[in-house]
């Protein structure tokens, strides 16, 4: 059997290539890791937890920032899908590569924020909110690594013509790390009240 | 490979995601809770939807892709809602106010 080309076939009941069904599948399951922490983080601050307040001592700069890279990066990517489905394999491995740039950057800014944070005394164990901070953003991170790792992988199969399929998928996989993100922002940076 | 559907402008998609972003952060210098909600999480629903829609080419999908994230959301609304009182309603002879009397982490050690 050829490596070449696309590999997935679709499934007769969902007329979707299996592949993708399982990345839908393992980001619906994403959706209770984050949704969960999410909505724990929200009913404790509108309980009126005590350092809640500590919202403000995070940097809306760094912040937006990062969430600037990271639509960027999602843009990036769906190029790169954009880019293999033409059969322009050398523009999706540049596009690949420029999203793994903005991983980079999205990361050089978190440990710059969790540095000066631990310096300043707020650790993890500070109060509630250090505690999701840490806890949500550092999965999240973690989550950017595992993408990146992939993406790197991926990117020299589709360089050599194989399985260009996987693009799509680890888009996806990127575009919700990027969703993610877009909900942790306004929670832990612009919400000081 | 996915099926043959006409892409998004995905450029134009980026310039409303980084307009909305800077939306959402000016927001909070006005100061108004009320304001600051709508800019910073009504934006993000709003950012959210349209890297779905668009990037994530949700618009495109089958039936069943939308048929597992409404089951996902409304499983985390049922979380949600099955957590609240123990968090939100902490009144009564059965809760105990363990920062205060520092009793539970007696009991735990």
């Amino acid at each position: 059997m050829s490596t070449r080309g696309p590999v997935a076939t679709h499934r007769s009941s969902t007329g979707i290539p299996a592949g993708r069904l399982a990345v839908w599948w393992l980001l619906a399951s994403e959706i209770f890791i984050f949704g969960g922490l999410i909505a724990c983080f929200v009913l404790f601050k509108l309980n009126g937890t005590p350092g809640f307040e500590d919202a403000s001592e995070t940097s809306v700069v760094a912040g937006a920032f990062n969430t600037f890279v990271l639509l960027t990066s999602s843009l990036t990517v769906v190029l790169a899908h954009a880019a293999v489905e033409r059969g322009d394999r050398e523009k999706a491995f540049t596009y690949i590569w420029y999203t793994f740039a903005a991983g980079i950057v999205f990361l050089m800014v978190k440990v710059y924020e969790y540095s000066g944070k631990i310096l300043s005394g707020h650790t993890i164990t500070e109060n509630l909110f250090w505690s999701f901070y840490y806890t949500m953003t550092g999965l999240h991170a973690l989550h950017v690594i595992g993408g990146m790792v992939v993406m790197a992988l991926i990117s020299f199969d589709v360089r050599k013509g194989y399985n260009y399929q996987r693009v799509e998928l680890i888009g996806l996989y990127w575009h919700f790390v990027d969703l993610v993100w877009i909900f942790l922002f306004p929670l832990f940076y612009i919400a000081n009240f | 490979m996915s099926e043959v559907h006409a892409h998004p402008n995905y450029v134009k998609v980026w310039y409303w995601l980084v307009i909305l972003l800077v939306i959402s952060t000016l927001g909070p210098m006005l100061e108004i809770p009320a304001i600051t909600l709508i800019t910073a999480f009504g934006i993000a629903v709003i950012k959210a939807l349209m890297v779905a829609a668009n990037f994530m080419h949700l618009k495109f999908e089958k039936h069943i892709v939308w048929f597992l994230f409404i089951m996902s959301l409304t499983l985390l609304g049922v979380f949600f809602f099955g957590v609240a009182p123990d968090v939100m309603m902490t009144e009564g002879d059965q809760w105990i106010d363990c920062i205060a009397d520092n009793s539970c982490v007696e009991q735990r050690l």
